[in-house]
């Protein structure tokens, strides 16, 4: 192993060993999706007799929105582990030992992926348990966990990248207020497209939440669009790029104003 | 180890200036020969976290240049970081992991790996009196054991120079004096070149072989401690006026004082006045006399050894204590600009 994938590997097992470490923490990511699936799920249920589902079970519809959800509202509160790294003075210690400062980002964005995943294949169980049905099978499945992967990955480097530059706890937990329920509403996640007045439909369009739904919806339906799975993904997966990018520059200027 | 006896550390002239036109560091020069203790003294935001910061490759001089292990800190920071440990203010270690595995994580990092690793990390453990809690998680660590700790992070890979900024800083009187015990020999037993910052006057003295004393962003007087404070020579008696005298009867005071036999310097500070004298005690009387005769009223006088405290006076042209205190009210009036 080239030494930037092993301490890669070391900065990710390191963060990965807080989650298992805090059995609180991980039985809460965990339990949210849960009062999510079950809330929606019985208050929506009626729902898909408007027609546009694509289904007849309103929890068919509901998994992959719940799945995005998640991946987006664990994801945006990395800034707060950075931002305690800085003020614990982690991060200036390992800044000081020649680990290749690659491997400290890496680390962040594989850990968070690596609990994405998680996260989104436990709901999509979940799901299954309470008699959801996923006509796509396995590969459908996988696109879906793809997509909320990319989707964190691109909340999780932004929630970085505003950790190191504005410092404070209170901004990041403004902004993730401030975001959460109308990026969740103005998308499909709860609702088809075809039932959403048009401007939200629009507004949904530019919206990376509803891309990582709708591939994932469609990967996951009896005839999958490939279309629709990859051009959203490709949109994710670019808008992944630039987050990690800028993130990277956020720490640069980090590293001029210590 | 090495056949030449270039210093350990050479920094010069470094200047540092942070947003918001807060000015850290005004001309730097810091040296430290192979195998010794330097203590930075001074005040909080004299410059001496800054100095650190940039001697172990965190910051960037605006200008100025530094050599750490013979490495450039500019051209070679990899160098620099392979050469060198650092134990910073804050604790760093992370409270989830054990006291092992945040040892561990760090030897890896320097690319200790295996038996050797292992090895490596039980002798840190065992010397730092951290065995029976290697296994516990760091968060439920005393500070003193957390500080220990620290020190064990920043020596994992046997460095050349270790950097200890403000090492006991929060430890209770009985982990600082284990702490102390434990720098004195590392410094002794392994030839570890070592620079310490501290705003602890005892510290410094006990510690360090140099001391630079450090005011504004820049040293202003550097020496033994015993030679700094041989500096001044006879004893230092401190005498408190009933009230501050102006700038005109200071001069005025000033002379009359080392007119008197055997007075040396006196030195003003608010309502303080600070004497030199050959012989203390024997001072005292003319001094008083000589305050009585200038119209001012005395509230106390008292004798002593030249301490730390008067060398800062001296030097710095205002009492350590007060320093301190005025920087600490800079930094509030500063808030969050750093």
């Amino acid at each position: 192993m080239s030494t930037a994938v092993s301490q890669t590997w070391y900065m990710t097992q390191r963060q990965l060993m807080v989650f298992v470490r805090q059995p609180a923490y991980l039985l809460i990511t965990l339990i949210q999706p849960v009062v999510w699936l079950f809330l929606f799920g019985s208050l929506f249920k009626k729902v898909v007799e408007l027609g546009g589902f694509g289904t007849t079970s309103y929890l068919d519809y509901l998994v992959p929105g719940v799945v995005v959800m998640s991946a987006l509202s664990s994801n945006m509160w990395a800034g707060m582990t950075t931002l305690d790294e800085i003020q614990r003075g982690t991060l200036d210690r390992f800044l000081t030992t020649p680990v290749s400062r690659a491997a400290l980002m890496n680390g962040n964005v594989v850990n968070n992926g690596v609990v994405t995943a998680l996260q989104s294949v436990v709901i999509v169980l979940l799901g299954l348990l309470g008699g959801a049905d996923y006509p796509g099978g396995l590969g459908g499945v996988a696109v879906l966990v793809v997509a909320s992967v990319l989707l964190g990955t691109v909340f999780g480097a932004l929630s970085n990248a505003l950790g190191m530059l504005v410092r404070e706890r209170e901004s990041i937990i403004g902004i993730n207020t401030f975001l959460l329920l109308p990026l969740t509403f103005l998308s499909s996640a709860f609702m088809a497209p075809s039932q959403m007045p048009g401007w939200m439909r629009h507004i949904a369009d530019f919206n990376p939440l509803d891309w990582a739904m709708v591939a994932g919806r469609s990967a996951m339906s009896e005839h999958p669009d490939w279309g629709d799975v990859f051009g959203r993904g490709g949109g994710l997966l670019a808008l992944a790029v630039v987050s990690v990018w800028l993130s990277i520059r956020t720490f640069r200027s980090y590293q001029r104003s210590v | 180890m090495s056949t030449t006896r270039a210093p350990a550390i050479e920094a010069r002239r470094l200047t540092k200036t942070y947003p918001g036109d807060v000015t850290a560091l005004s001309g730097m020069d810091v040296t430290v020969a192979t195998g010794t203790v330097l203590g930075l003294l001074g005040p909080n935001g004299a410059g001496k976290s800054t100095t650190v910061k940039i001697l172990t490759t965190l910051a960037r001089p605006d200008s100025g240049s530094a050599t750490v292990a013979g490495h450039d800190v500019r051209r070679h920071p990899d160098r620099v970081r392979r050469a060198i440990g650092v134990v910073a203010q804050n604790s760093g270690a992370d409270p989830v992991a054990t006291g092992r595995e945040n040892l561990r994580l760090q030897g890896r990092l320097y690319g200790l790996k295996g038996a050797a690793l292992s090895r490596r990390v039980d002798d840190l453990l065992d010397r730092f009196t951290l065995a029976d809690a290697a296994n516990r998680q760091v968060k439920t660590y005393s500070g003193g054991m957390r500080r220990r700790l620290d020190v064990a992070l920043g020596l994992v890979h046997r460095p050349e120079v270790l950097f200890l900024d403000e090492p006991t800083t929060g430890l209770d009187p009985q982990a600082r004096t284990a702490m102390w015990d434990e720098i004195a020999r590392l410094a002794g037993d392994e030839g570890l070149t070592v620079l310490l910052t501290t705003h602890h006057l005892e510290e410094a003295d006990r510690l360090a072989e140099r001391i630079a004393i450090v005011d504004r962003g820049r040293v202003v007087v550097e020496g033994t401690p015993d030679g700094l404070k041989g500096e001044l020579r006879g004893d230092a008696v401190h005498v408190e006026l009933r009230e501050a005298v102006g700038e005109a009867g200071r001069t005025l005071l000033s002379g009359a004082l080392t007119a008197l036999p055997g007075v040396h310097e006196a030195l003003f500070d608010g309502r303080r006045v600070s004497v030199r004298a050959d012989d203390g005690a024997g001072a005292v009387p003319a001094l008083l006399g000589a305050l009585e005769r200038a119209g001012v009223g005395v509230a106390s006088a008292t004798v002593a050894r030249p301490s730390l405290d008067d060398v800062y006076l001296r030097y710095a042209g205002r009492r350590y204590s007060e320093a301190d205190a005025q920087s600490a009210q800079d930094l509030a009036v500063a808030g969050g600009v750093r």
